[in-house]
């Protein structure tokens, strides 16, 4: 997983409220074996006509918004199921970081495991990053998770929250699967108790 | 004195490796039950990180999403796509050395049917799987949830899981069904009383008479939509009932393995005065058989009601309800009897399993689907399936004009070619009504496995009570 430290990017914004995660990628999309390559069936209903041409007014599509790394969008981001092709599709396509009021809470862990910083902030401050990114590629915002701030392109800066373990995980770009790893010797100790325990599991 | 607990407490209680005080558990995971689609990521990262099964033992994976449910499926699939997951599996479980059964298998089926059908699933136990109807397994008295993409690989990896304790929530069904009033009518209808966010945050324990008197079949049936109620996982404190079914099961512990099971298993129940952080109660007496109308799980009625206003709703949902209408095509004020439908589908883990079949069975026979109407059974696994046509069943669905399919999830999901056409209406025994869930633009009222069956004979959703007692005419 890669690290995430400091961004300073492009934001797109996306004003919907409750973007579910059949939006971000729908299920045909389900079939692949891979975590790559669904960058560009990101938002594909609200992306591409029925014939598979691009809407020209869906942000992505817009020439200041297509290097976009950044997403400020509406309340309750990424309900729905638990697709873990929905991060996937977002990291494959660039974004690295999501700012909203809320998120689901499956796809907000489901981000934290492939390198994405979503960032819970009041509806204030979302509203002032919501009208900066409007401004076009001109307005970069910078996402800082060290000290936990973001700043708009004129300088004003937002303090979020962020779960501790999850903050290191993802600066260090270490996989839980990793740290886990690094208890080796508490799961054997467990397995050894379990065995006379519960022998039949 | 230790202070009383829950069972979601004790089942939690011995599997913990290791509790941090910010309050980050590491979970022991007893059982990885594995499907095509949410894994082949997994494995791959597994490679990529020169990784391997930590328990390919306690490992178990099937292809049930993707399989086509007709003759000749094991020489291959057609769709593209559906064919390299199903390979990519038979793969993964060959290289990592885990158990599994191909479709060729007659073993094979939906993987949270075959699960207990094996005895992989037992009491007491920790079972998770890339899948969040993995609920069902909770039915046993085990705690078992669904897991993203990175969490299988984590489990795979490392057999444990990290994990937030949940918050406990009782479920208390009391009294006696009415006849003809199922399991799918009990878990329906709790859906409708809390809302499909109703459970969010918690584990939810059923219990009460009408949920000691259900069969396994049935109890599994509540526990599977436990998720469509917003909770991760729903759980049946195991009784006599309970190790009956598992006695026996290729998997289930035997001999002095199993007396020593026993003892454990025979603690697991709630104590008295534990704390419930919520707590539910509903009559068996006031359910009724009941039918979805909209688009989620909680848009529920008893069958004897009127399609609702969407005005009628308080604030936000108003403008969902109608949505709700316009997508399934109905007008407020009809009659839920009255509304006609072109298809029947009978299986999926909510009701695939062959009491299931012997339920919609008893109902069609001697009778016959409605001229138009399209009807399909498709078992939850191959041995449900032999039973089925052991027992005469499979006959009974035939004579009455039903498709007689292999096992998978079929047109539950729509990810075979097992799919409604856009408009058309289907009474449905699986747990999903989302827009577009049974296919692009089709429309399912979920139902019962007799409430689908009634309503495959007179073509519009049908009031079981009412059919049963008219003659049947042949
Ligand atoms: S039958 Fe339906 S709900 Fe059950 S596992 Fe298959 S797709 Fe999921």
């Amino acid at each position: 997983m890669d690290k995430f430290t400091q961004l300073t990017g492009i934001a797109a914004p996306m004003p919907l409220v409750n973007i579910d995660t059949d939006m971000i990628i729908p299920k045909q999309y389900l079939k692949t074996i891979k975590r790559t390559g669904l960058g560009i069936h990101l938002f594909d209903e609200m992306r591409y006509t029925l014939d598979g041409a691009e809407t020209p007014d869906f942000i992505l599509n817009q020439p200041a918004y297509r290097e976009a790394e950044i997403l400020i969008a509406g309340d309750n981001f990424g309900c729905g199921s638990s697709r873990e092709h929905a991060p996937w599709a977002l990291l494959d396509f660039g974004i690295r970081c999501v700012i909203s009021t809320s998120f689901a809470d499956i796809f907000y862990n489901n981000c934290f495991k492939n390198g994405i910083l979503p960032v819970v902030l009041p509806q204030e401050a979302v509203d002032i990053l919501m009208d900066d990114a409007s401004k076009g590629a001109n307005a970069r915002i910078s996402v800082d998770l060290e000290t936990q701030t973001v700043t708009s392109s004129d300088g004003q800066v937002f303090e979020f929250e962020v779960d501790p373990f999850k903050k290191h995980c993802l600066m260090n770009g270490l996989d839980d699967i990793g740290l886990t790893l690094e208890k080796v010797s508490a799961i054997d100790a467990f397995e050894a108790t379990a065995q006379t325990r519960f022998p039949w599991a | 004195m230790t202070a009383p607990t829950t069972l979601y407490d004790k089942i939690w209680d011995a599997h913990l490796v290791e509790n941090a005080a910010d309050g980050t558990a590491l979970l022991y995971i007893d059982r990885h039950l594995v499907h095509e689609v949410t894994s082949p990521q997994a494995f791959e990262g597994l490679r990529l990180a020169g990784r391997t099964v930590r328990c390919p033992e306690k490992t178990i994976a099937v292809p049930d999403h993707n399989v086509p449910t007709t003759e000749g499926r094991e020489k291959g699939i057609e769709n593209e796509e559906s064919r390299i997951q199903v390979d990519e599996l038979d793969k993964n479980a060959r290289d990592f050395g885990i158990h599994y059964y191909p479709v060729s298998d007659i073993r094979q089926g939906i993987v949270h049917i075959i699960g207990p059908e094996q005895g992989w699933t037992l009491p007491g136990m920790t079972i998770v799987c890339g899948d969040s109807h993995t609920a069902t397994h909770g039915a046993f008295g085990a705690l078992a949830h669904g897991i993203g993409t990175s969490e299988v690989e984590h489990v795979l990896a490392t057999q444990t899981l990290i994990q937030r304790k949940a918050k406990n929530m009782k479920v208390e069904i009391s009294g006696k069904l009415p006849p003809w009033v199922t399991a799918k009518d009990i878990t329906l209808s709790v859906i409708g009383a809390t809302g499909t966010a109703g459970g969010t945050g918690h584990v939810i324990e059923y219990c009460g008479e009408a949920i000691r008197e259900l069969s396994m079949e049935g109890r599994m049936t509540v526990c599977n939509m436990a998720i469509e109620g917003g909770a991760r996982a729903g759980l049946i404190a195991p009784d006599e009932k309970t190790f009956a079914y598992v006695k026996g099961r290729p998997h289930a512990p035997k001999g002095a393995a199993w007396e020593a099971a026993m003892a454990w298993w025979k603690t697991l129940k709630s104590d008295d005065g534990a704390h419930w952080d919520k707590v539910v109660t509903i009559r068996a007496e006031d359910i009724a058989p009941v039918v979805t109308w909209g688009t989620s799980p909680e848009d529920v009625l008893p069958i004897t009601a009127d399609v609702p206003d969407p005005a009628s709703f308080p604030g936000g949902k108003a403008g969902a309800a109608k949505r709700s209408l316009d997508y399934m095509g109905l007008k407020p004020g009809m009659k839920l009897t009255d509304i006609a439908i072109d298809a029947v589908f009978i299986g999926s883990c909510t009701n695939g399993r062959i009491e299931d079949l012997r339920a919609a069975a008893g109902v069609l026979r001697g009778r016959r689907l409605a001229p138009g109407v399209r009807g399909m059974v498709v078992p939850g696994s191959g041995l449900v399936r032999a039973q089925a046509e052991e027992e005469g069943l499979a006959q009974v669905f035939l004579d009455a004009g039903f498709e007689w399919r292999l096992a998978g999830c079929s047109m539950c999901l729509g990810m075979n070619p097992d799919q409604l056409a856009p408009g058309e209406r289907c009474a449905a025994t699986s747990n999903r009504n989302f827009e577009g869930r049974m296919g692009r633009g089709g429309r399912t009222h979920l139902m019962s496995p007799v409430m689908a069956a009634a309503a495959g004979v007179t073509g519009r959703l049908t009031d079981i009570r009412e059919l049963m007692t008219a003659p049947a005419d042949a």
